[in-house]
């Protein structure tokens, strides 16, 4: 459990951003101060009403999304969200999202002194549409510059996660930048580039990318040994968690398996307590 | 002076197992055991029925009905049209047959207080939307409402159980689109007329967003508040996904997005912006 400890999670099952609402949702299906720990859904500095129109559509074992960051910004989940978590005993990671690397700094140096933040996990999974385009934070340079930007503002004791996609070109690559920019780990993957039916930019998640997933997070755990890798992706059953495990992942974050069964997260846990 | 109430509360996610499932028209009606959504049900909440197989979202229905039967409890009625894959494996499900159901969720109608003078209420059902407005009609009359009811449908066999209707309310309401049955045309061309003639002092709705915005604005123009439950695509059904939005403007007049599952689905007419809804 060191390594969990370190990271400050109570166990190897989370919760995947975006996929877990204010918590308050979550609530009536799972005892939240159960969980490894409760991944927000990522916070910018300002409100966002998100995409408009139909946001999510199913594909052959998978989920497109187009929700656009949708999130009352950081005062307002400050004030109303975080202290509830807090007090129902929730590990809370608190995931951010920025259209620069300053935007990222603004939002770790406010996390960081809050109460009840156990950890801050960096979405570089995809750019951020409101940004002026000239930096990718899928690119392991910008995606490091982003992570040291975290990093300077977060004392020690918070651990930074950064969440990176499945990407099994570059993931070892990326891997290693942000590591040495100050990640305590990384969180591998994330829904996929992808494409709605009438074209608009989307992102697949679900059993579809969960293998893709796994490639990843293999290759991160065998050629960097050192760093805490943790599993995300088409994760549903206790053999998908078992597998992620083997494959070298401290941990494991679930996400559309719980927009299908809201009960996936309290029976994987139940399982890892009875495989122990 | 009301009494508060001791009955469960929030949802509850369990195995149910069909009890009874038949056909009516275009429809199909599943009569499910799933102990403890019955008895938190209020009208206007939802149940979701995930779909086994590859199909990851879970499908939303209304909870139409709820009864005691013998040995079983309470049981709910949901009313299932068969539209995509989903709602096809659900229509096809044998007697007997378990499926995993949350409920009950969403935001219900708000009813008049217990004490308050005689309400009259018009009640519009448009298409299967007209499932939750029967138990609403009783819930309404319980409380000395004067309850009258608009039920839409493109055909007959889109037209749900209008003869139950006449057992609900005072007046009913009978229109289809192709003039089968009751009065030809839409909801929109009645609406205002069933208003008047109703003096309505509260309009609800539930149904295609198209028919509600119509009936929104039919309620503005005669004086009366409107609650309406838009029917939208719903992902987990539960507020985790963010992937139902709903645009409104909060009482302080900003501009909001709020997920038809969580705040919804039952909100003020007068609050969407209606402009910005998909039909």
């Amino acid at each position: 459990m060191s390594v969990l400890e370190d990271l400050r999670l109570r166990g190897p099952v989370l919760t995947a951003s975006g996929c877990g609402g204010t918590g308050r949702e979550l609530a009536p299906y799972v005892d939240l101060a159960t969980l490894g720990g409760f991944v927000t859904r990522s916070i910018t500095l300002a409100h966002r009403t998100g995409a408009a129109g139909r946001r999510i559509v199913e594909t052959p074992s998978g989920l497109l999304n187009a929700v656009g960051l949708q999130n009352p910004g950081l005062e307002p989940f400050l004030a109303r969200e975080l202290p509830w978590l807090h007090q129902q005993g929730a590990r809370v990671i608190v995931s951010i999202a920025g259209a620069s690397p300053g935007e990222y700094a603004d939002l770790a140096q406010r996390l960081a002194v809050a109460p009840g933040v156990s950890g801050i996990e960096v979405n570089l999974s995809a750019p951020d549409q409101r940004g002026s385009g000239v930096y990718d934070v899928r690119e392991p340079f910008h995606a490091g510059s982003v992570v040291s930007a975290v990093r300077r503002e977060t004392p020690s004791r918070v651990p930074v996660l950064a969440k990176l996609r499945s990407d099994v070109v570059r993931a070892v690559e990326v891997s290693r930048t942000v590591a040495e920019a100050g990640a305590d780990a990384v969180v591998l993957g994330n829904a996929l580039p992808a494409a709605m039916p009438d074209g608009r930019p989307a992102r697949l998640s679900g059993p579809a990318v969960g293998p893709l997933a796994l490639r990843c997070v293999a290759q991160v755990c065998q050629q960097l040994p050192a760093l805490p890798v943790i599993g995300c992706g088409g994760i549903a059953t206790p053999a998908d968690v078992r597998a992620f495990l083997d494959a070298g992942a401290v941990a494991v974050q679930v996400g559309t398996a719980q927009l299908h069964d809201p009960m996936t997260l309290s029976r994987l846990i139940t399982a890892r307590q009875e495989d122990a | 002076m009301s009494t508060p109430s001791t009955a469960p509360t929030g949802p509850v996610h369990v195995t149910g197992t069909v009890l009874t499932t038949r056909a009516v028209g275009a429809y199909t009606h599943l009569t499910l055991v799933a102990p403890g959504i019955a008895e938190r049900m209020r009208p206007g909440t939802f149940v979701a029925v995930s779909v086994e197989g590859q199909l990851l979202a879970r499908r939303a229905f209304w909870i139409h009905r709820v009864r005691h039967a013998g040995g079983h409890g309470m049981t709910l009625e949901i009313v299932v049209e068969q539209v995509g894959a989903g709602s096809r494996w659900l229509a096809a499900q044998p007697v007997g047959a378990k499926l995993a159901v949350t409920g009950p969720l969403g935001r219900p109608f708000a009813l008049p207080k217990r004490d308050a003078d005689p309400v009259s209420c018009v009640l519009v059902g448009d298409g299967h939307g007209a499932a939750p407005m029967f138990l609403l009609g009783e819930r309404l009359r319980e409380r000395g409402a004067v309850v009258t009811m608009l039920v839409a449908g493109a055909d007959e066999a889109h037209l749900l159980s209008a003869l139950e209707a006449r057992r609900s309310a005072r007046s009913v309401t009978v229109v289809t689109e192709d003039g089968s049955v009751g009065s030809r045309g839409r909801v929109a061309d009645h609406i205002g007329e069933v208003l008047r003639r109703a003096a309505a002092d509260v309009v609800y709705a539930a149904g295609r967003p198209s028919v509600l915005r119509d009936v929104a604005e039919a309620a503005e123009t005669h004086g009366a508040w409107s609650q309406v439950a838009p029917e939208l695509p719903l992902t987990c059904a539960t507020g985790l996904c963010q992937g139902c939005p709903l645009p409104v403007v909060g009482e302080d007049g900003v501009a909001r997005t709020v997920r038809s599952c969580y705040e919804g689905p039952v909100v003020r007419g007068d609050r969407i912006r209606w402009t910005e809804l998909a039909p």
